[in-house]
């Protein structure tokens, strides 16, 4: 599934932060998921332990925040809130919304020794 | 150096356990005095799938210069995808070349059916992975050596699910559904069928012996996407085949 191999990607990336801002360990990430990524938390912090065994991640600390989808109406061109990516527009009830956020995970910050 | 990303990796096995970084820093020596007991914060601010995106943009880019029309077809495993690539290159290859990046977890059972019919075939194994992506369809594009002025069908990973998520450049995701699916499938995976422009329903010489409702199945399919297009076939019997064999010539003879 993807969280795990997202989990792994994560893992590279904080390694790659610590060698370039010379840091040894994390104590804390809060990881950004938007709304309509298809990316489901609870999968999320089931793997996060097991996935940072054994790296500078190990023992973090996982904060979870949630980013609200949004888009553009392809009709009206007004921005709507998207909950999910077949959403119509909450405006004129077009059915085609482009997706201008909330549709990715982001690793915001990190707390490190 | 790969035509299309830009990276060093060409003419090789496509591996998705074989990770290699774009312009990725190498080590950097840092000499600057460390606090080790202090905690600090430190931004990162990196997003992790629109790097996808990007890549999916740039194969457009390439389809578009070079007049290679694009459908990325999905389907969950068995529907006929495979099948309908076969009866698709045995009429049309005389036309118009075509080629064929095949997506399976395991096995080359796909692309040696679709060499077997006359076209060049490249095979990814995404082995763990769910669903193709555009990374691997940019060096898949460049190590078939696509011709201009061709067609390339790529066949994804069987499921409803993931592939949604995932643009891969093409220029339409053609879904398709076989009746002894189930006529509700466009309600259960909405995120498929409303990313779909073309909805395919296959191997209709089958319903005598299913419980399919055809109209029920239209009709859902454009409560989730008002605009898809719908067609009906039996690949295997032949019935309206050329619908869709006119469809697709109309838009790469263009």
């Amino acid at each position: 599934m993807h969280e795990i191999s997202l989990l792994e990607n994560v893992r590279e990336i904080l390694q790659e932060h610590a060698q370039k801002q010379n840091f040894k360990r994390v104590k804390k990430i809060t990881l950004a998921i938007g709304k309509l990524s298809c990316i489901e938390p609870d999968a999320l912090r089931f793997g996060f332990d097991a996935v940072m065994q054994g790296s500078l991640a190990e023992g973090a600390e996982l904060i979870l925040s949630e980013v609200a989808g949004k888009g553009i109406c392809k009709a009206c061109s007004k921005e709507c809130i998207m909950e999910t990516l077949y959403a119509p527009c909450q405006y004129c009830e077009h059915p085609f919304v482009d997706v201008t956020a909330g549709n990715d995970m982001q690793i915001k910050d990190l707390i490190v020794i | 150096m790969c035509g299309i990303c830009g990276c060093g990796q060409t003419e090789q096995q496509h591996d998705h356990n074989h990770s290699h970084e774009h312009g990725s820093d190498t080590h950097e020596h840092n000499h600057q005095p460390v606090d080790l007991g202090a905690e600090r914060l430190v931004q990162v601010e990196q997003a992790l799938l629109s790097k996808n995106n990007s890549y999916a943009e740039q194969n457009r880019s390439y389809f578009q210069a070079h007049d290679i029309f694009a459908l990325n077809l999905v389907s969950s495993p068995g529907a006929g995808k495979t099948s309908l690539l076969v009866e698709t290159i045995k009429q049309l290859k005389e036309q118009f070349p075509i080629a064929v990046i095949e997506g399976d977890q395991q096995t080359e059972h796909d692309a040696e059916r679709i060499r077997a019919s006359g076209a060049p075939a490249l095979q990814i194994n995404t082995g763990r992975a769910c669903h193709l992506d555009a990374h691997a369809i940019g060096h898949a594009v460049m190590d078939l050596k696509v011709a201009d002025n061709s067609f390339l069908a790529i066949e994804n990973v069987g499921n409803l699910v993931c592939p949604a998520s995932f643009d891969l450049g093409e220029a339409h995701k053609v879904v398709v559904l076989s009746v002894t699916e189930g006529d509700d499938k466009p309600l259960k995976y909405p995120d498929m069928f409303h990313a779909a422009d073309l909805m395919l329903i296959n191997k209709i010489d089958l319903l005598p012996y299913v419980d399919f409702d055809v109209d029920r199945c239209i009709q859902y399919a454009k409560q989730v996407n008002p605009d898809i297009q719908i067609m009906q076939l039996s690949t295997t019997k032949g019935t309206n085949f050329s619908d869709w064999a006119t469809w697709l010539s109309d838009r790469v003879i263009s």
